[in-house]
């Protein structure tokens, strides 16, 4: 009989719905050799092939069985600089854990049986960050004293940065704003990827050599032909989906109605939670409503609910989607901790307007009942509007949460960047190569919105056409 | 980030003007007239954006001018000689579109006088025939009217208590000249309601009118929608679509009203 997997310790929920501590605790030593032990060791392991940058998943979780995590840290290393954030926010139910030989083939995502590769990885990581351990740049090779700008420090930019920096090139970060990591820092609250974890990943590519500005928008203060004519020999665009969407709905711009990159920003980044000590506000509602249902969705309504709780306000935040729970894009755990920490979820639900009060400020919203058609191009289900179930809800803070769109300030000023319709990088997909010698990309600026670690695997991708390229141009 | 001078350029009843100079070679070296800085005074600070006044290449140095209004405007005017800013960044925004025009007339009401300098500077050295109409509440407030001079063919100044310069409104000096001659352009930067007065004096003549919105921002990259105003139906964004808009198609109540957003939270942390 197959053993019942572990599940690490999660902070109770009372307590947490009051701060930003993380939820999820990392699995003890104890907790991890019992879930490792669990690892059948395919012969021809799917899970591999499921990670987007290829971790050797089947060696490290070896590894751990053996207790041998120093060994595990670096063979995660070999392909992931970031074990501790990967394990903290892969959604591993749509990687690795869904092509684990546990999962019933017939799942849309992971089975509860799948190893726990995700918590492994985290333990791994979290462990090595604790005792120091690095990868080392390579000394005096083929690549020594080349520079490699990379524009922005999201997961592409750290990635491809630590690729490069671990073959000895110098990498220069920059970033716009005035902390690095970009939807690390102000998009994932600390309860799922708490500050102190990003900062230690980030100094350990500084210790690897990298090099990173802040406050520094290339587009504004640098041009790439620039960058190109101050030395740098290769570039590497990981500028993001920044831009966020609106719904394009009646009254979406009164006030208290934010996009969820405002209001996160305002939170994760500026510490709005905790005004008047830090000096950007934010409003919270009595009766606040998220519209969307990935990850940002979710995150935003877990940070609303705390906001509320954090206030003495009784807790009133729900999620307004347009389709199930089954086709919401979030992590299947997010939900779960969403839930059980009381935000409600309104399904099938299509918002029509806004209304609000005579100072500008919205205080309902009108949605119509929707139910499921046949599926669309995103092979989900698609939502229709019922006929006259138009109803309406008590909303004095709204946040819309339906996804973002390329950054234009880079590519706006140089017309020789290729970019599709949707404003995003158009890119050689073999070598990550944009239109510009030499000028490479990936993450989302290429390919829409995805997970961290996809950004991760074409930033991976992006660095080994870089150093090819070095090595034919200068070599 | 270091602040190379501050001086105080005007004080009435405790609400100060102040300058500041600041390094930043890099924004220096890009900066053009229209474009604005995001900066935080301190780690624990708000990112507001203002307006750069001048850049000088040579010296690495930008310009900025705020008048105390909120929490970090009070802080910035605190500021000694020496001091360094947490964060500045920018140059951000398009730039004014410079080219000549022919007779222009420049708007300036309150710290917006601050914000028509360089663009004054700029449409004259392209040749353009520029008039400053330049007000301010009362004689201790006006700034730059030296500078304003030197920028312009023709400097009107007015406060609203007629303790300098003709007793009124800027805009009602606007009406006038527009009443007597033709002008190809107004470009008015000032408190939400002077502008819209302002559009609503040049909307029915046609004549072309761009104003530069001081809408609530946080990274002023486009990236959170904060600052987003209608203009012509559309959803626009102030910080990479503007800041300057065509006056005759912006929802100025709507504008006014989301710039309130925070009134409340504002006045408390004035208030500590």
């Amino acid at each position: 009989m197959k053993k019942e997997p572990i599940r690490p310790k999660e902070k109770d929920i009372i307590p947490r719905v009051k701060g930003f501590d993380e939820v999820v605790q990392g699995f003890s030593e104890q907790e991890a050799l019992q879930e490792a032990a669990r690892c059948i060791q395919c012969k021809d392991p799917k899970c591999i092939a499921g990670c987007p940058v290829g971790i050797d998943i089947k060696a490290f979780i070896n590894q751990i069985t053996k207790k041998d995590h120093d060994g595990a840290y670096f063979t995660i290393c070999q392909k992931n600089n970031f074990p501790s954030i990967c394990g903290r926010i892969c959604p591993a139910e749509y990687q690795c854990r869904k092509a684990c030989v546990f999962t019933n083939k017939r799942s849309p995502f992971a089975s509860k049986e799948a190893i726990n590769i995700h918590f492994l990885e985290r333990f791994v990581g979290d462990n090595g960050a604790r005792k120091g351990l690095q990868a080392k740049a390579e000394g005096n090779n083929k690549y020594s004293g080349m520079k490699v700008a990379v524009v922005g420090s999201g997961p592409a930019g750290l990635c491809c940065a630590g690729e490069l920096a671990k073959r000895g090139i110098k990498a220069v970060i920059f970033e716009g704003l005035h902390k690095t990591g970009g939807v690390l820092r102000y998009g994932i609250p600390p309860f799922r990827l708490p500050n102190n974890i990003l900062d230690l990943e980030i100094d350990s590519l500084k210790k690897l050599g990298v090099e990173i500005k802040t406050n520094y928008i290339i587009g504004r203060v640098k041009t790439i032909d620039e960058l190109f004519a101050e030395g740098f020999r290769a570039i590497f665009l990981g500028l993001g989906a920044g831009v966020p969407s609106f719904i394009g709905i009646p009254g979406e711009n009164l006030c208290n109605i934010y996009s969820a990159n405002e209001f996160l920003t305002r939170v994760n980044l500026m510490r709005a939670h905790k005004f008047p000590e830090y000096h950007t506000p934010v409003n919270i509602g009595k009766h606040i409503i998220v519209i969307g249902g990935g990850n940002t969705a979710i995150d935003a309504a877990r940070v609303a609910l705390r906001l509320q709780h954090m206030n003495g306000i009784e807790q009133d935040t729900s999620i307004s989607y347009r389709r199930t729970e089954a086709e919401m894009p979030a992590r299947r755990l997010e939900i779960e901790h969403a839930r059980e920490e009381g935000v409600k979820f309104d399904l099938l639900v299509k918002p029509e307007s806004f209304v609000g009060d005579e100072k500008g400020f919205v205080r309902k919203m009108r949605s119509s009942r929707c139910k499921l058609a046949e599926q669309d191009n995103s092979g989900r289900r698609r939502p229709i509007v019922i006929p006259d179930s138009s109803f309406e809800a008590d909303c004095d803070l709204a946040i819309i949460a339906i996804g973002s769109g390329a950054n234009k300030i880079l590519t706006s000023v140089t017309p020789r960047l290729a970019i599709d319709q949707y404003g995003n990088v158009t890119i050689n997909p073999e070598t990550m190569e944009t239109s510009i010698k030499g000028v490479f990309a990936g993450g989302d600026i290429t390919a829409g919105e995805g997970t961290v670690i996809e950004a991760m695997g074409m930033a991976k991708k992006a660095s080994c056409a870089i150093l090819n390229y070095l090595e034919k141009r200068y070599n | 980030m270091k602040i190379l001078s501050k001086e105080v350029l005007a004080s009435d009843k405790g609400a100060r003007i102040v300058k500041v100079i600041v390094q930043s070679p890099d924004i220096a070296a890009k900066a053009k007239a229209g474009q604005f800085v995001v900066l935080m005074v301190k780690e624990e600070g708000e990112r507001i954006p203002l307006t750069i006044v001048k850049a000088d290449p040579s010296k690495g140095s930008i310009e900025l001018i705020a008048q105390e209004a909120g929490l970090t405007t009070r802080l910035l005017a605190a500021t000694k000689t020496g001091d360094s800013l947490y964060s500045i960044t920018g140059p951000l925004g398009h730039p004014t579109d410079i080219k000549r025009y022919g007779k222009v007339i420049l708007v300036g009401g309150g710290v917006g006088i601050a914000e028509i300098l360089p663009v004054a500077k700029a449409l004259k050295d392209a040749g353009n025939n520029v008039t400053a109409i330049i007000g301010s509440r009362n004689k201790e407030l006006l700034i730059l009217e030296r500078e304003l001079k030197t920028a312009s063919d023709e400097c009107i100044v007015i406060t609203d208590d007629g303790s300098y310069g003709r007793k009124g409104f800027v805009t009602q000096a606007l009406k006038e000249l527009l009443e007597s001659s033709k002008y190809d352009l107004v470009y008015a930067v000032g408190p939400i309601p002077m502008m819209k007065t302002v559009s609503v004096i040049t909307k029915p003549l046609g004549v072309l009118t761009l104003v530069s919105l001081n809408a609530i921002m946080v990274d002023g990259t486009g990236m959170c929608g904060c600052c987003r105003v209608s203009v012509n139906n559309e959803v626009k964004f102030s910080c990479v679509d503007g800041p300057e808009f065509d006056a005759s198609q912006i929802d100025w109540d709507e504008l006014s009203k989301r710039n309130s957003i925070y009134c409340e939270k504002e006045k408390h942390i004035c208030r500590i």
